[in-house]
């Protein structure tokens, strides 16, 4: 992809207006000691965001918990191990995930914000780094509380031995809902019926995950105590991210031209 | 020997489905000169601006803004045009401070030009608070600061001036008006005000030209014929 | 001329078709343990093989509309996975008639083909709602486009994850115990499959000449009558190649003037 360039002087010679002060050029950065990365600037404006005004990782909390509870339910079971643990855990978090999906275009998409974005001089795969590291960075919020309140309500073994390989699968997993919804969500968002559109594609296209996610999760949930982490479905889902990784960095582009 | 026109359209065309937002647009508009786009709703004002800034490919023709082809070297444009359009292109929940830092930060410019425009659009005050609880002529204020944030040789102005008090129009004069000594492509629907800043006059009517002159050469009347 | 060639496929589809039947009904060896209903197997298998193969042909020709940006392309993309998903239908019907005469239930997970089969099609069944959404037809069949190379990207990897999920009970079709397809079963099973992918093939050239030439057909309407006269299109999912100036598909270039002093009556086929 070819390097944003610098601005240049202008080179017209018309004359200022005599009352303006002269302005300092542009592209020489006075306070700040070296220019932030395009993904970065984005990355945190979002953080910013959420922190100010708090939507979607409340939601995507809430929505899980609630989802344990109706597991419980329509389960019957007081708790549950092994497979059917993980299953549970995995396919809440993710629907869940579907709801940070759901809005992560949003602001960009109000007072024609993606134009702003699409006006700088800057590798607009930069907005797709950006928006999937923010949702990475969302999901591993909600999967703190998430898994300590699945530890809490529904799961028979103790959690402590079956951490350290959760924290692998889950942030593989991750991986792969970001790439992935990140994706879909930029697909949907400029569409009609956008928040029907995002479920009804991003959740097929994530089954190979889920089922890498919970049978990589089975044996650290097992009601005899944690069992080895199977690398096979770590390898599974890291080819998943890979591939899709990839693919969604080059295809990603074409969503933003018109 | 002349500088290149900041602008050259030859029989460029954006096409919607069946239809043409634009048809065979022509008109050249040279370096620091103003032309001021007249025409009713829904003529391809808009159209034309978003083309110009990049932000919508022209489907035919031949098209150079600042030098370049476009669609082919477009990302050279980007980051030395400035878009004043509808939509303010700000988030809501953030400052003005906040929103002026973020584009600075993708234009790469410092945050001292920042200070300098709040400090000149008078918005110092109320920089810190977020930009939905801001009265629309204010929020027009820093629209504009974002606009000529990185100090950018073309300027697309859609109805600047909509939403201003005349306090706050004199204040924004000298950044996007004649004497900033840019390049501007203004939309307007007043004739007489639109004609009296104008070098250059184009007036739209269902996507093409009916109208393209100097500015000198053309009166109100001929204006108005257009929404007729 | 559009349909080049189309009466010459139809002749090679319905001779391979024919061939097909004769093999299966009178040729082929009655299975020892299915018996007669195991016959459906030289559907339900071509059906399912050329379907996953046309939904990487569709990725393809949609990775191609994104790079040369030729509309054809896409509307060769969008026949293909369009005609793929109806397969595809037809495939997850023989396998439930099959798992219900083979082991008494209508669906049984464990087959990976199968359940991958389903998977995909959840997916692909996506693909039509998602072009009916997008009204603006340029972006409609780009944004489509980026989804059938992802969709098409998808196919490989799901099978791969499902397959290493499920404990297979699924016969298979080649390399069983006793090394493999009789060989009478295995000649029979090639003919179907070359049937099958003369019928899709068919099929796709059918589709595509009938929307060129709807689309040739209208942008003629419209030069002759002018724009206004003709009625305006409603929303459709169906790839869009007419554009503002009456340029409709030539067989040679795409969206340039149509040469309407072609003949007509000089059409073979």
């Amino acid at each position: 992809m070819s390097e944003a360039p610098q601005t240049e002087p202008r080179t017209d010679a018309a004359p200022r207006g005599a009352s303006d002060p002269p302005v300092p050029p542009a592209g020489r950065a006075h306070a700040t000691a070296r220019p932030m990365r395009p993904s970065m600037a984005l990355l945190r404006k979002d953080l910013l965001l959420e922190r100010r005004t708090p939507e979607a990782v409340p939601a995507m909390l809430l929505f899980s918990v609630t989802t344990f509870v109706l597991f419980h339910f329509g389960l019957g079971r007081d708790e549950v191990s092994g497979q059917l643990a993980a299953g549970v855990l995995m396919v809440t978090l993710l629907f869940a995930a579907i709801l940070g999906i759901n809005r992560l275009f949003v602001s960009e998409q109000e007072e024609g914000g993606f134009d702003g974005v699409l006006l700088a001089p800057i590798d607009r795969t930069a907005l797709f780094v950006a928006k999937a590291a923010a949702l990475f960075l969302f999901l591993t919020l909600v999967e703190v509380v998430t898994v300590s309140a699945f530890a809490i309500l529904l799961l028979g073994p103790s959690p402590w031995p079956a951490l350290p390989g959760l924290a692998v699968v889950l942030a593989l997993l991750n991986l792969a809902l970001a790439v992935v919804g990140t994706l879909v969500s930029a697909l949907a968002i400029r569409t009609r019926a956008r928040d029907l559109i995002v479920p009804i594609v991003a959740l097929p296209m994530l089954v190979p995950a889920l089922i890498a996610a919970a049978r990589a999760a089975a044996p650290l949930l097992a009601a005899r105590g944690a069992g080895a982490l199977p690398t096979k479905w770590l390898a599974v889902l890291a080819l998943y991210d890979l591939v899709f990784g990839l693919l969604a960095y080059a295809v990603f582009d074409f969503l933003l031209e018109d | 020997m002349d500088a290149p026109a900041a602008i050259e359209l030859r029989g460029v065309a954006r096409r919607y489905g069946e239809r043409h937002a634009l048809f065979d647009v022509s008109v050249e508009v040279p370096t620091g000169q103003t032309l001021v786009v007249f025409g009713p709703n829904g003529a391809g004002k808009s159209t034309l601006l978003r083309v110009l800034a990049t932000l919508l490919r022209p489907h035919g023709g031949e098209a150079r803004v600042l030098g370049e082809p476009l669609p082919e070297r477009e990302w050279a444009v980007r980051g030395r045009v400035g878009l004043l359009a509808h939509e303010s292109l700000l988030y809501r929940d953030l400052s003005a401070r906040e929103n002026l830092r973020f584009h600075a930060r993708l234009h790469r410019v410092g945050e001292a030009r920042v200070e300098e425009l709040l400090e000149r659009m008078r918005l110092a005050g109320r920089a810190d608070d977020p930009v939905r609880t801001l009265s629309r002529g204010l929020l027009q204020r820093v629209a504009v600061c974002r606009a000529v944030l990185h100090d950018p040789p073309l300027l697309l102005l859609d109805e600047p001036r909509a939403n201003l008090d005349p306090a706050a129009a004199e204040l924004i004069e000298p950044l996007i008006g004649r004497a900033s000594g840019r390049t501007r492509v203004v939309t307007s629907h007043d004739p007489a005000g639109g004609l009296a800043e104008a070098d250059l006059a184009l007036g739209l009517r269902d996507g093409r030209v009916a109208l393209s002159a100097p500015a000198g050469e053309v009166d109100a009347a001929a204006v108005e014929e257009l929404y007729r | 001329m559009y349909g080049k060639g189309l009466r010459a496929l139809s002749l090679a589809t319905f001779a391979a078709l024919t061939a097909t039947f004769a093999l299966v009904f009178f040729y082929a060896p009655l299975d020892a343990d299915q018996g007669f209903i195991q016959k459906i197997f030289y559907v339900h298998v071509p059906v399912a093989i050329v379907t996953l193969c046309a939904y990487v042909v569709g990725a393809i020709f949609a990775a191609l509309h994104l790079r040369t940006r030729d509309r054809r392309w896409d509307l060769r993309s969008y026949v293909v996975i369009h005609i793929a998903l109806i397969f595809n239908i037809i495939g997850l019907l023989t396998g439930a008639i099959w798992a219900k005469a083979s082991w008494g239930h209508w669906w049984v997970w464990d087959s990976p083909t199968l359940t991958s089969f389903l998977i995909v099609f959840l997916l692909f069944a996506t693909y039509q709602p998602l072009r009916f959404s997008i009204e603006d037809p340029e972006r409609q069949a780009r944004y489509a486009s980026v989804f059938a190379v992802m969709a098409g990207a998808f196919v490989p990897l799901n099978f791969i994850a499902v397959r290493a999920a499920t404990a297979t009970v699924h016969p298979r079709t080649f390399g069983s115990a006793d090394g493999g397809l009789p060989a009478q079963m295995a000649w029979v099973f090639v003919v179907a499959l070359v049937a099958t992918v003369l019928l899709f093939a068919l099929l796709c050239a059918y589709e595509i000449a009938a929307k060129q030439t709807k689309w040739q057909l209208r942008a003629l309407r419209r030069r002759l009558l002018g724009g206004e006269a003709v009625a305006p299109l409603g929303r459709s999912a169906a790839p869009a190649l007419g554009g503002p100036d009456g340029g409709g598909v030539s067989a040679g270039g795409g969206g340039s003037a149509p040469r309407a002093a072609r003949n007509p009556a000089g059409a073979a086929s």
